[in-house]
């Protein structure tokens, strides 16, 4: 969670997910522009000081006992799902399907390219990869190399729609699947119940208990 | 050099005393747990815990926030793990702490508040806080916190089963609070809290939704405190029971406002949310201002405002 600066509007923090951790407790954070918060988050200075705390949440944590990872990543989605890619390739780089907008909105690909991650991408328009939904281009990949569906485990972080249909593709391919949830958020630290998801086992705080949830808990 | 006289922020509010006028609003604190990660809460003067209800409480569909100017928007819908989970999941950690404890609670009936107040006294709470005017829950207290009748019903009834210091939680969505407050006092409260959420709404015009999925949600933070202070100042005229002012204190200025205003505790809600060390910063803030202007007991601050004109 982190204040864009010491106004009071906007007031609440807002969550943003690390994207790489540096070591010596340095890390990088990828955001997009979407609203007053980050428009004055774009507008500060090196140097300037910003109030963070974290990392909160669980995280990705990723078991081979699942199967081997298999990343997706819809739109700014990349942001955690770069450093998890980034803290996976030493073992083997991770498949990792990648769906965005449009080729302006595709980053990351070099320092992808630089660890020997090779993304399968999709747009909206065309302008980059394969014309149209990643999840349709997973369901054509799937369904060509149906042994995948045992030897990899899903992680997934994107808009809402895109997580649903990875929960759906993963029920139906009896596939392992953990997606990384994005709610509105006050307090960031489990104390305002703000964040909740509704799950098999009652609400869950994305904040706390989240915002990595394996898909058969969801209810969606 | 002149000693230092030392700085007293003790307060006593009736048989609550505490070691310094700053606590938690409940509902924005948790059980105390997750704040504990971040600072030595037994520094604060009290945590009001989130409110509990005798059966759980799943609460609201989401989204259940959203930003305002300066504030925001909640609809949790009362969400809490009932007086057993409580008990089991959240009292034992509270237990150990160096702190007052005091639980808010709420139900649908006279006998669903007595039952609860009963029940913390028998466990050794600090105090118990009726929340009659939480506005998100159909039934949820709205007809207790804004019925002039029934709110006084409750607070009689539920003061002749229970010696546990009796904190009322005014609600702002009335029309003259001040009525509320002598009720309280007259009924046996032994101290009010305001102010609860004022009930407000957004849309996005893009979609035309709102903003929140209960469609109407409780306005909390800096937005809020003008109105805040001006109640607390009207209810400390009208009233000799203490009282704890709330309503977007995110500053130790904020905090001493209402003091002036005629609180003798204050509490902090959606502060902790803006920076989770905002009590312990708002307490040291309190001691400085008070040293710079010669105060040796923080009483001494309470409704300590200066009118222009005498007959205010
Ligand atoms: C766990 C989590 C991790 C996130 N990680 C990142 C990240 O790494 N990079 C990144 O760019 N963004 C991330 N987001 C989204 C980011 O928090 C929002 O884009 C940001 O809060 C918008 O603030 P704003 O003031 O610019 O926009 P506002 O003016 O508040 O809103 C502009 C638009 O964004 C929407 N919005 C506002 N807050 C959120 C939110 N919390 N989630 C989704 N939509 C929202 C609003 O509904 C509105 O349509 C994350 C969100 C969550 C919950
Ligand atoms: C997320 C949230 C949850 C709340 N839950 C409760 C509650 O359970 N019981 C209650 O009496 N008040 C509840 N409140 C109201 C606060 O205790 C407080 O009265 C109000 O928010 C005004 O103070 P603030 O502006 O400092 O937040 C809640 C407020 C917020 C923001
Ligand atoms: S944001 Fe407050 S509980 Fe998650």
């Amino acid at each position: 969670m982190l204040s864009v600066d010491s106004s009071l509007d906007p007031l609440l923090k807002r969550p943003i997910s690390l994207h790489r951790w540096l070591g010596n407790g340095d890390f990088q954070l990828l955001y997009r522009v979407v609203g007053k918060g980050t428009d004055i988050l774009s507008r500060r200075n090196p140097g300037d000081k910003l109030d963070v705390i974290g990392p909160l949440g669980n995280g990705f944590s990723v078991s081979r006992k699942h199967g081997e990872p298999l990343l997706i990543a819809g739109g700014l989605g990349i942001a955690p799902v770069f450093g998890l890619a980034e803290t996976l390739h030493s073992k083997t780089p991770p498949l990792l399907f990648y769906g965005a907008r449009t080729a302006k909105e595709v980053l990351c690909i070099d320092q992808l390219q630089s660890l020997g991650i090779n993304p399968i991408i999709a747009t909206d328009d065309g302008t980059l990869g394969k014309k149209g939904n990643i999840l349709n281009v997973l369901n054509k990949f799937i369904t060509q190399n149906p042994k995948l569906k045992d030897q990899y485990a899903i992680y997934a972080c994107g808009p809402e729609p895109m997580l649903k249909a990875v929960s759906t593709f993963a029920v139906k391919n009896n596939m392992k699947a953990f997606i990384s949830l994005e709610k509105h958020m006050a307090c960031g630290v489990g104390t305002c119940l703000g964040c909740v998801v509704n799950t098999t086992k009652g609400h869950k705080r994305v904040c706390k208990e989240g915002p990595v949830f394996p898909v058969e808990d969801i209810v969606w | 050099m002149a000693k230092k006289t030392p700085i007293n922020l003790r307060v006593n509010l009736g048989k609550l005393k505490l070691k310094n006028p700053v606590m938690t609003a409940s509902g924005t604190f948790g059980y105390g747990k997750e704040y504990s990660e971040f600072f030595d809460i037994n520094k604060l003067g009290a945590i009001v815990v989130k409110g509990i209800s005798l059966k759980p409480m799943k609460g609201n569909p989401s989204p259940r926030i959203c930003e305002t100017p300066s504030g925001m928007l909640n609809a949790i819908g009362l969400q809490n793990p009932g007086l057993k989970g409580f008990m089991k999941q959240q009292l034992p950690f509270l237990k150990t702490l160096k702190t007052k404890i005091i639980v808010n609670i709420l139900g649908n009936s006279v006998d669903d508040y007595i039952e609860l107040a009963e029940a913390m006294e028998s466990v050794g709470v600090d105090a118990v806080e009726l929340n009659v005017s939480c506005p998100n829950v159909k039934k949820g207290g709205i007809a207790f916190g804004t019925e002039p009748f029934a709110f006084e019903e409750l607070i009689t009834e539920v003061r002749k089963r229970v010696k546990v210091p009796l904190i009322t939680k005014l609600s702002p969505n009335v029309t003259d609070i001040k009525q509320f407050a002598k009720i309280a006092e007259d009924s046996g409260s032994d101290m009010i809290s305001l102010i609860n959420t004022i009930t407000g709404m957004s849309i996005d015009i893009r979609t035309r939704r709102p903003r929140i999925a209960n469609i109407t949600g409780g306005l909390s933070g800096p937005a809020i405190k003008p109105v805040a202070v001006r109640m607390v100042w009207e209810c400390s005229r009208t009233v000799k029971i203490p009282i704890i002012g709330m309503g977007g204190i995110i500053s130790p200025e904020d905090a001493i406002e209402f003091i002036l205003a005629g609180a003798s505790a204050v509490a902090v809600g959606t502060g902790n949310f803006i920076n989770p060390a905002a009590t312990i910063e708002i307490i040291k803030g309190i001691k400085s201002y008070m040293s710079t202007e010669g105060i040796t007991s923080v009483n001494d601050l309470t409704g300590a405002m200066r009118c222009l004109k005498d007959r205010l």
